[in-house]
């Protein structure tokens, strides 16, 4: 469904960017030499994320190895460098009438190619076109021995070896240096429109559930402060139908609001921010169509998704998401109380990548 | 080395009907779907609940005795083959749907289920569970999340990487793993993207919580003819360029057209170099559109003939030539062998045309019929494995066809598996230090290298000793390495 169909060419299309991968290799070895640990850094818009870790040692920047290594709008595929601005890369995809299928969040308009797939945060569209990972077809990591390894590939079906370059999504580098990733992208849809209504928490699980149970061209739930949006995305027909379908009334024909949950720079996010404001911002990991209903909480991935700001102390969140079956972590530092036998295997494969772990110390609390 | 104890106890710790001894009662045991190669097990055992399953492997990890886990033993590369000296941990007898949650859309189930009888037990809810190998009657869940099993369906629908959500894991050290769940995410290391795909090598999945899709409220199919197999295969990489996602996306050239045809009657044009089987879902008004687009898609690619069928009934005549593909090449020849190589959809009719050309010069006709929206090939090299030297000439030539799908940028195995069948080829494609990352990864969860030995990842001696190595860029891939 690309908007502009014809300019989708078969050529190959490149960006060259600069290559700085022998000096990154070369850093991460030096370090391991010394046992002495490295910080990764990309553009550091989500710095918040691992703000707790005991930033020892050298900072490592990521920000001179960009640009596009290849893309074929017909295979669907594009590999791009790590230091590779997000918005540069949207440019390029969007002259073919595609995009990356995840939206990743853009805090301040900045974001990477090695920092969204490092931490492995979806946007609104996560339930219907998948996550960052789901995306994600190879990599080219550096491990923390200092050896430059490649896995995965450029094709969407590939089960060569395990499956390393999904495991390196959401793990904030600790296993290795990104160099660069293969990720799919997908043709833009041709329509968006934006519904919305009044209603209770509890309608809007209702609601959900519907929307998870018919066929529909829906990329997007959003329940805050008493409004439920629902973002349709596909053809002008099929998102016409899913209108009528529906029967929930039209807000606006564009992606702005969604856009504001994406990158955070709806209000509910900015409250967070102000000193004085109260509780801690949890994100809620729990099953589609879940009922979560609390105060002060912003729901989306129809119902999979509760950004829930509390003073409730951490056993009680976590009692909460696990009373949905789900799970709880705090936005910016914190670890999840990963289960004890699932800790030991992560401590474990965290070795198998970086045995002196130099690799971003502190960054995935759960593996330490 | 067998330690006679170890009977006794699987004996103490199962009932008496799920350990297996008697070496005719092995028979069925001894080959997955890669049938070339068999070998008895020494026992195999047939658990029926968690309990038993974990009893199993603390057996075997206190005897240090090797464990190969079977589900309904389809796999085509080898990976449930049995070791001689090993146990056989066959799961078919767990094979319950414990949950269907229509609020969550999800499906919690034992690992022996057949795909198909999960979607059998939600069609009523309007829901189905979207990763359709064409084995699905037969093949269970445990085996699809430890292939990363795909379908006919993946090019929109995805692997079964996109469609598990959450599974039970236990391992060789007696840990019980529960990694994601009905959530979408899961908080720490996607530990489950790592097992999903591993080959048995890491854990025995217990439990699999699966997503399911509601039904799509429109389905159909397009076929198309062409007269020079090229254009087939640029017809593909044009429908995606077009910006269109089939909902499957089928390629078919003239010896899988002919056999198809003789075996289901499904109407394909017997005279066709090639065919396309598009089809196309979901609301009617996006359908109807996309139709009119692959359409004109077709014909500007020199299509011979497209035909819309215009009832369901006719859809599935359709596709019931297709499914009958490969009990149809089983006609043609006594014995075929299934190769699964993936490639950028641009080489497409490149390869095919090499493919065309290494047949030849093996002197062994080779079907194709595959996956080509994802680009994946499953030429179907056909042998008679009662004549001296056959089989090694299939494989020989099955060798040069991986190879070649790895030279134009694609990978030796798109959904099958390495298993004990690509072994070799595994060297091609990754250098050593990549081959040492997967062996510390998979030390991390069996280091004693109980669970499923010898499969999936070849060793760097292995790699040192085989014959026509690749050479990338000058170098040899291994340098570190004694050659012999
Ligand atoms: C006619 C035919 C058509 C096919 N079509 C397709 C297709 O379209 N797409 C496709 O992807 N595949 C296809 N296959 C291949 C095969 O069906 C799949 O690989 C399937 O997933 C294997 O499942 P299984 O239960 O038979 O596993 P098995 O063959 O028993 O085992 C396969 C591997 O999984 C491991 N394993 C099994 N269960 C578990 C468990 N519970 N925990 C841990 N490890 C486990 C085994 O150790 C082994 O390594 C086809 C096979 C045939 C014979």
């Amino acid at each position: 469904m690309g908007a502009p169909r014809d300019a989708a060419r078969a050529t190959e299309e490149t960006w060259p960017g600069r290559d700085d991968s022998d000096h990154l290799r070369a850093a991460v070895a030096a370090a391991g030499a010394h046992k002495t640990p490295v910080t990764i850094r990309g553009s550091g818009s989500k710095a918040f994320l691992t703000e707790s870790a005991a930033h020892a040692g050298a900072s490592l920047s990521t920000l001179r190895h960009t640009g596009i290594v290849a893309y074929r709008p017909d295979e669907l595929v594009v590999t791009a460098r790590a230091g590779t601005r997000l918005d540069e890369l949207a440019r390029a995809l969007g002259a073919h009438g595609q995009a990356l299928p995840f939206d990743p969040p853009r805090f301040g308009g900045a974001g990477t190619v090695g920092g969204a797939v490092a931490a492995g945060l979806s946007g609104p569209g996560r339930p219907w076109l998948g996550s960052v990972r789901d995306a994600v077809l190879g990599v080219r990591i550096v491990n923390g021995l200092g050896q430059s390894l490649a896995f995965g590939g450029q094709v969407l079906k590939n089960v060569a070896g395990y499956d390393v370059s999904r495991l390196m999504v959401g793990a904030f580098g600790t296993l290795g240096l990104l160099l660069e990733a293969s990720m799919r992208v997908q043709p833009a849809p041709e329509a968006v429109a934006v519904l919305a209504k009044d209603c209770s928490a509890e309608e809007a699980a209702t609601v959900a559930r519907g929307i998870l149970r018919a066929p529909l061209p829906v990329t997007g739930t959003c329940h805050v402060d008493g409004v439920l949006r629902i973002r349709l995305a596909g053809s002008a027909d099929g998102v016409r139908h899913a209108r009528d379908t529906l029967g929930i009334d039209l807000e606006a024909e564009d992606d702005a609001f969604f856009d504001t949950v994406r990158d955070h720079a709806h209000p509910f996010f900015f409250r967070e921010r102000e000193p004085d404001s109260a509780g801690t911002l949890w994100r809620l990991s729990l099953p589609r169509g879940a009922a979560f209903d609390q105060p002060d909480t912003l729901v989306e991935w129809a119902g999979a998704r509760a950004w829930w700001r509390t003073d409730a102390g951490p056993d009680a969140v976590h009692a909460a998401a696990r009373a949905h079956q789900g799970f709880a972590t705090p936005f910016g530092s914190g670890t999840s109380r990963t289960p004890a036998a699932v800790g030991k295997y992560m401590r474990r494969v965290k070795t198998a990548f970086d045995p002196d772990g130099i690799l971003n110390p502190g960054a995935m609390a759960d593996a330490d | 080395m067998r330690d006679p104890r170890v009977i006794e106890l699987l004996k103490r710790s199962l009932p008496a009907a799920s350990v297996i001894t008697e070496t005719r009662a092995l028979g069925p045991f001894e080959t997955d779907g890669l049938t070339a190669i068999r070998q008895k097990p020494w026992v195999v055992v047939l658990p029926e609940t968690v309990e038993q399953v974990r009893a199993v492997l603390e057996i075997c990890r206190e005897h240090d005795t090797p464990v190969v886990t079977r589900g309904a033993g389809t796999g085509l590369s080898g990976g449930a083959r049995p070791l001689a000296d090993g146990v056989l941990l066959t799961l078919t007898k767990m094979n319950r749907v414990l949950e269907v949650d229509t609020d969550t859309c999800t499906a919690r189930v034992e690992p022996g289920v057949t795909n198909l009888s999960i979607t059998d037990s939600v069609a009523h809810h309007g829901l189905y569970y979207a990763p359709d190998p064409s084995s699905q009657l037969a093949c269970s869940i445990g085996g699809n999340v430890a292939e990363n099993s795909g379908g006919v369906h993946c090019l929109k629908y995805g692997l079964t990487v996109h469609n598990v959500l959450g599974i039970t894991v236990q391992t060789i050290e007696g840990d019980q793993l529960v990694l994601g769940g009905k959530t979408l995410d899961a908080p720490g290391y996607d530990l489950l993207a790592a097992m999903i795909g591993s080959e048995g090598m890491l854990g025995v999945v217990t439990e699999v919580v699966v997503k399911l899709l509601p039904e799509p409220s429109v389905k159909r199919a397009l076929l198309a003819a062409f007269d020079d197999i090229r254009q087939a295969g640029d017809a593909v990489a044009a429908i995606i360029r077009g910006g269109v996602i089939p909902a499957g996306l089928e390629m078919m050239d003239a010896l899988a057209i002919k056999a198809a045809e003789d075996f289901a009657h499904a109407g394909y044009p017997r005279d066709a170099a090639a065919i396309l089987l598009c089809e196309l879902d979901g609301i009617e008004a996006e359908v109807e559109a996309d139709i009119g687009r692959v359409r004109a898609i077709l014909d500007d690619a020199g299509a011979t003939e497209t035909r819309l069928a215009a009832t369901d009934a006719e859809r599935e005549t359709f596709w019931r030539g297709r499914k009958a593909a490969f009990p149809a090449a089983g006609r043609l020849a006594p014995d075929y062998y299934c190769m699964d190589g993936t490639i950028p959809r641009r080489e497409l009719g490149a390869v095919l045309a090499e493919i065309t050309a290494l047949s030849e010069r093996y002197g062994l006709s080779v079907a194709n019929v595959f996956h080509a929206g994802d680009g994946n090939l499953h030429p179907l090299i056909l042998y008679d494995s009662a004549q001296p030297g056959e089989l090694e000439k299939a494989e020989a030539l099955g060798g040069d066809i991986l190879t070649l799908c790895v030279s134009v940028g694609g990978t030796v195995t798109g959904e099958h598996g390495v298993g004990v069948e690509k072994l070799d080829e595994m060297c091609v494609q990754f250098d050593s230090g990549e081959l040492d990352q997967f062996h510390r990864l998979k030390a991390a969860f069996d280091p004693g290298g109980l669970m499923n030995p010898g499969k999936a990842i070849p060793t760097l001696a292995r790699c040192s000793e085989i014959g026509g190595m690749h050479v990338h860029g000058g170098a040899l891939p291994h340098p570190e390495l004694e050659r012999f």
